[in-house]
């Protein structure tokens, strides 16, 4: 039972309608902590403007209790969850209340990481070194020696490793606002825990960032001791292992600024792309499909974007699609573009009417997929690969077509005019040149020299084919 | 406006134009790329991103956010998706709206990063503990990744549920053109549930306990009858169906592949149909009946029979309609010529 605080609800209904009492044992410190908090969002008025995240364990029920926004998430998880709170919610009061088994074991990264981040939130942390709502299991805050339901000879440090001091971990931070280790076993104490507790709030209704306090409190029950020698054992064995002080108060300092980001609108930010109409059908149009192949570093995926893009500047459906499946193992750099007048079925092209292949290993691999009545065309500096009969197999010498007219490097934009030129794509030149030229729309300095390639092959072509 | 773009962009753009507020993500391949979208473009609008410590983090944020009434969603795939499962189930449970994009990659365990529909069941069947479900949206294009990931805010809201967007690999890494949406989704009002820090919310309790065992009943039927209404949000595509012997089924890039399918059993003067579903739960139960009239149902799927699975139980059991599978896994997918002579010999099968 505790007397009506301030920040409590006047009857915790939602333990039991009408009811004031509370569901902690005897002696049990999260009673007076609740009672501290409460007190302290009333004095600093922030209650309508606070949100509390209950952890799971002794706490789970804070809700009864606490008179503002409340939230209850999963074990562990409670200074994830206020982190989503208060990203959500800038400039409001955000609390978190955790047990050591919640925050020290199972949710213990998430916790560190939030400090580390200097997330906008109050972290309250009661150690009482025991899971108790669970039944007086070890927790990492089990003093050595301590016996537990699962440590009953004692926590061994050979076995269970040491206790686990959450505050001076934390204070290797260097985003956490404040920290300071407190405890509630009695009068003088209680009253340090308060002004940590309230300094605690004051730097998140400042919004100046993360606050961290851990509680020292007693537990009677599991402790299997009266209150007296409970609050003993916190004074006299707890404070050994885990010494009250403050680590870190930099509440007087401004609140740290985040670097500014250009802001922006949806309209400017997606709003660049394709005018002009959606791909309409088209059963006129013969349905293509390209296989592009050869080795990473070739242009091999851009190639096919540049021919996607063309299509779809030019009314048709089109998808590309990377290599998938075993393809992307063997060193080979793949793409499937498929071009039609109706919707896309499979992007996968496994039958390609056109392969396109810069490299040996490429060519070898693709040539056998291309079925009677298709085309291969491959970089004429390698050997002709084995196609199926039927297949029309085509030499273009694009590395020496592209070094010849000073981009070694445009290969890939000489194979794009093959297929102009043999008009394998279906598609109007002035939509290609243009594809070709907003794939270096990053480089404008290439868009000439491509140009130049583009024009080369062509007349290659035109003499040639 | 229409713009080239991968899925996993559009999956961006459509969570952009959903309004959502918040982005909480954690790193893994093939879903990545909805990350990087986001994390240019949601500061720029005063949106928040934030990279996790991890998926448990990534949900529990979640949790936090969606409790504020903000619209807040991840991406992830197999193994993240995977350590999200407790949390799907508090959301649930607190009746939290939420999108979680699972693009698939191959499992089990570390698996690899092709494409595969392994976590068909994980989604659709609940995943986390207690008697919960998801509703499941599967696109099927890179529009889709777009517009589904508005519909599953949308659905979030209506329900307040978990709302899982069951992509793969290959839709996530393919492009194709994007036709922008026209604006932004209206916003949903949250101030009779969530907890907006403000003094008409301070009554509020986001929470999924109850320990009264008549009141944790109650919460469960309460909930099992709000997922039989989502019947009515069913959504799927019949495909030439009206005249077919032969029903091809798949969801996501296995539609794609039996849709072509079906062209090309067409162009052979056979008798074939595709039946889509776009929701996974709700299923489209009705629908699937009416495709079931073939008398032939083939499921294709890169999964071990989840799919078909999921079939069979939707089918109704009046209706003379044979079903069978066609599937690979591993990050392998069946070739259109695969299924169209798994189709025939289907039909032949009965001659």
């Amino acid at each position: 039972m505790i007397r009506k605080a301030k920040g409590f609800y006047e009857t915790f209904d939602r333990k039991e309608p009408g009811t004031k009492a509370t569901h902690y044992c005897p002696g049990c410190g999260h009673g007076i902590i609740h009672k501290l908090i409460g007190e302290a969002m009333a004095e600093l008025g922030i209650q309508d403007r606070t949100v509390f995240v209950s952890p799971v364990g002794c706490a789970a029920f804070c809700f009864h209790y606490f008179d503002c926004g409340n939230v209850a998430g999963p074990h562990g998880r409670a200074s994830a969850v206020a982190t989503g709170v208060s990203r959500a919610l800038p400039g409001k009061v955000v609390i978190s209340y955790q047990g050591d088994g919640d925050l020290g074991a199972i949710g213990f990264n998430n916790a560190f990481q939030a400090a580390n981040r200097g997330e906008h939130f109050a972290c309250f942390f009661v150690n009482n070194s025991i899971y108790a709502m669970t039944g007086g299991q070890m927790a990492p805050t089990t003093m050595l020696g301590q016996r537990t339901t699962t440590t009953p000879f004692g926590r061994d440090p050979v076995k269970e490793g040491y206790p686990l001091k959450v505050c001076e971990m934390l204070n290797q931070l260097d985003a956490p606002m404040f920290i300071e280790r407190v405890s509630v076993s009695d009068t003088k104490r209680i009253m340090q825990a308060k002004k940590a507790m309230r300094k605690a709030l004051e730097i998140q209704r400042d919004g100046k960032g993360y606050a961290f306090v851990e509680f020292l409190s007693p537990c009677p029950t599991n402790w299997r001791m009266d209150p007296v020698a409970s609050a003993r054992f916190v004074n006299d064995q707890m404070e050994k292992v885990f010494p009250l002080g403050n680590f870190r108060d930099r509440s007087a300092e401004p609140a740290p600024v985040a670097n500014p980001v250009p802001r922006s609108t949806i309209e400017e930010l997606l709003g660049k792309g394709h005018e002009g109409p959606a791909a309409k059908v088209d059963p006129g149009f013969k349905e293509r499909r390209f296989k592009f192949s050869g080795f990473g570093g070739q242009g091999v995926l851009s190639l096919g974007l540049v021919v996607a893009e063309a299509a779809g500047a030019s009314g048709r459906f089109v998808s590309w699609l990377p290599s998938y499946g075993p393809e992307q193992r063997g060193g080979y750099a793949s793409c499937s573009v498929v071009v039609s007048g109706k919707e896309v079925g499979s992007p996968a092209v496994d039958s390609p009417d056109v392969l396109v292949a810069m490299s040996q290993q490429a060519a070898e691999k693709f040539a056998a997929t291309v079925p009677a009545g298709g085309v291969v065309i491959h970089e004429a500096s390698l050997p002709e690969p084995k196609a199926r009969e039927g297949v029309r197999v085509m030499a273009f010498p694009a590395a020496r077509i592209a070094a010849e007219a000073g981009t070694p490097k445009a290969a890939n934009t000489a194979l794009l005019v093959a297929l102009t030129a043999l008009d394998l794509h279906g598609l109007p030149l002035e939509k290609v040149l243009a594809a070709l030229d907003a794939s270096f729309a990053a480089k404008p300095a290439l868009v000439e020299r491509n140009r130049k390639v583009f024009q080369a092959a062509f007349d290659w072509a035109k003499n040639n084919l | 406006m229409r713009k080239f773009v991968k899925g996993n962009e559009a999956v961006a753009i459509g969570a952009v134009y959903a309004g959502c507020d918040t982005y909480f993500g954690y790193p893994i391949t093939p879903a990545s790329d909805i990350a990087h979208a986001v994390a240019e473009y949601f500061p720029q609008l005063g949106r928040e991103h934030l990279q996790a410590e991890c998926e448990t983090g990534t949900i529990n944020m979640i949790f936090g956010a969606a409790s504020a009434g903000k619209l807040a969603m991840t991406a992830s795939s197999g193994p993240g998706i995977s350590l999200m499962q407790e949390g799907l189930s508090y959301l649930a449970g607190a009746q939290l709206p939420a999108v979680i994009v699972n693009v698939q990659r191959v499992g089990p365990g570390l698996g690899n990063i092709g494409p595969e529909q392994g976590d068909y069941n994980q989604a659709v069947k609940g995943g986390g503990h207690g008697n919960f479900h998801n509703i499941v949206l599967a696109p099927a294009s890179v529009q889709e990744m777009c517009d589904l990931t508005i519909k599953a805010f949308e659905m979030a809201f209506k329900y307040r549920n978990p709302v899982v967007v069951l992509a793969d690999a290959v839709l996530g890494q393919m492009m194709e053109f994007l036709q922008l949406p026209k604006m932004e989704s209206p916003r949903p009002e949250t101030s009779s549930w969530a907890v907006h820090g403000d003094a008409d919310t301070r009554g509020n309790l986001v929470s999924s306990i109850y320990l009264d065992n008549e009141l944790q009943e109650r919460h469960n039927w309460m909930l099992q009858e709000k997922y039989a209404s989502m019947e009515a949000d069913a959504l799927s595509e019949s495909y030439k169906t009206g005249d077919a012997e032969i029903v091809l089924t798949g969801y996501g890039t296995c539609s794609r592949i039996a849709r072509s399918a079906v062209d090309e059993l067409r162009s052979q003067n056979v008798k074939a149909g595709l039946f889509h579903p776009l929701t996974l739960f709700p299923f489209p139960a009705k629908a699937l009946n009416k495709a079931a009239k073939a008398g032939k149902l083939l499921a294709v799927e890169l999964s071990n029979g989840q799919y078909r699975d999921d079939v069979l139980l939707h089918l109704d059991r009046k209706i003379d309609c044979d079903v069978e599978l066609i599937n690979r896994m591993g990050g392998n997918m069946m070739t259109v010529e695969d299924v169209v002579l798994r189709a025939r010999e289907m039909l032949e099968a009965r001659a």
